[in-house]
């Protein structure tokens, strides 16, 4: 169990899903892929499909449309699989809370193990976030 | 027989393809990483990455579920044994059989036909729009490919086994300093390029467009085992080119040196070319390399 639950932090695939976001978190999550930042030194890798994912990168004010989709994603992504929220409207719907057709927070709807504030978060920020998530993981075994 | 098992499953067949694979597969990452100004992954990555796949649940389509799990079987099965025929010949190019170049030529495109058919079974249209580009790639590179192998085959005076051609070079020099042999080569290294479908030539993979085309519905266990397969590909294909094309000198050190160099080479045209629609790749197999290799037929008809 110990042995693959090593080799899950170890090489973790990402599939990033935007919920209604402004596209500035998921530029900055693009970022992470760049040689400044270069996240596939951990392994982590964006992959095209969701039943390739290990963790859901979800962005965005959840409106009222995407969180049908959004609940049949995860629903299709191979367990284990966690989900993280990046940026301030996935953690709380910033300033859309008061919006006609924004009417839950994520966690709400899916199970989030991991938050990412800011708006949006820097890239050193999700990387902070992923090396708690990590650890968290490898303590619970 | 047990010697057979041995072959089959641990030296040149399964384990030791496979590990050559992975770290071939590594190499391929950091040196894309480097030429991006990267750092790259560690060197143990992709083994992490075959690892996770086994932990994680897999999930099936409602439908063919058989097909769907059987087909990346298949074109495991095959490849090994392409592995082990390719190692064997390396070790001893005697004790080949007559005829083993025709066999490894069809095993070889099995992995191939394995994705279509699990791709087809899993009934997602990304899939399947994968799998027509898959098919007519296939249509496109196996025609030159052959062309140039078949340029081979008649410089060593009609051999279709890996011992006489390896023996022919021995004798008269590796084949890629002659004429014929140097325009063949070159037409397989594109060709080889489309079987493990990188780019210029991945429209059947395309991530971005059809989000992993024909691997889409694949998850845990059957997508570990394509992930092997195209491991495997990277150890078996520039093997072959090695045994058809620079088999003059096979002693450990130069064989592993030629891998390295080839490697090289598939990865930079890799990193420094656009992929192709594939209209544009079928139209471009159908010219100038079957061109360049039906003169490289011609030219080894002469004895160049
Ligand atoms: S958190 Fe900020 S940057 Fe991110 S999607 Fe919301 S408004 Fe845009």
């Amino acid at each position: 169990m110990d042995f693959k639950l090593s080799a899950l932090t170890k090489s973790i695939w990402v599939f990033h899903v935007s919920a209604g976001s402004c596209n500035n978190c998921d530029i900055e999550i693009l970022d992470l892929l760049t040689p400044r930042h270069d996240v596939e030194r951990f392994g982590i890798q964006l992959v095209g499909s969701v039943r390739h994912a290990d963790a859901l990168l979800i962005t965005g004010a959840m409106n009222k449309k995407a969180v049908v989709r959004m609940k049949k994603i995860y629903e299709q992504a191979p367990k284990p699989c966690v989900v993280v929220a990046v940026g301030q409207c996935a953690l709380s719907r910033h300033l859309f809370r008061y919006s006609y057709n924004v009417e839950e927070p994520l966690d709400k709807i899916l199970p989030v193990d991991l938050y990412i504030p800011g708006c949006p978060p820097k890239p050193e920020a999700m990387i902070d976030g992923i090396v708690k998530l990590v650890n968290k993981l490898k303590s619970k075994k | 027989m047990l010697n057979i098992i041995f072959n089959y499953l641990i030296f040149p067949g399964f384990l030791f393809s496979v590990c050559i694979g992975l770290i071939a597969g590594w190499f391929d990452r950091k040196v894309t990483a480097r030429l991006q100004w990267r750092k790259g992954p560690p060197w143990y990555q992709n083994f992490a990455d075959i690892l996770k796949l086994l932990g994680k649940e897999t999930i099936l389509p409602s439908s063919a579920k058989l097909t769907f799990l059987l087909a990346p079987c298949l074109g495991l099965a095959s490849l090994v044994l392409v592995a082990t025929i390719l190692g064997r010949n390396i070790i001893s190019p005697s004790q080949g059989f007559s005829g083993d170049l025709v066999v490894v030529l069809y095993l070889l495109v099995i992995p191939a036909i394995s994705l279509i058919l699990g791709a087809s079974a899993s009934r997602n249209p990304l899939a399947s729009v994968g799998a027509s580009r898959e098919m007519k790639l296939i249509l496109a590179y196996e025609l030159p490919f052959i062309l140039s192998i078949i340029a081979i085959i008649i410089k060593s005076g009609g051999a279709i086994q890996f011992g006489t051609i390896l023996n022919h070079q021995a004798l008269f020099g590796s084949n890629i300093f002659s004429w014929s042999g140097l325009i063949a080569f070159l037409v397989s290294v594109l060709c080889i390029q489309a079987k493990l479908g990188f780019v210029p030539f991945d429209v059947s993979e395309a991530e971005q467009e059809i989000m992993g085309g024909v691997l889409i519905e694949y998850s845990g266990l059957p997508l570990a085992i394509f992930k092997l397969i195209k491991a495997m590909l990277l150890y078996t294909l520039p093997v072959l080119l090695i045994i058809l094309f620079l088999g003059q000198n096979l002693t450990m050190l130069s064989v592993i040196g030629k891998f390295i160099a080839l490697l090289i080479v598939i990865i930079l045209i890799k990193n420094t070319s656009p992929r192709l629609r594939i209209d544009q790749s079928l139209r471009f197999f159908w010219r100038i390399p079957t061109l360049l290799a039906i003169l490289a037929v011609i030219l080894g008809y002469f004895g160049l």
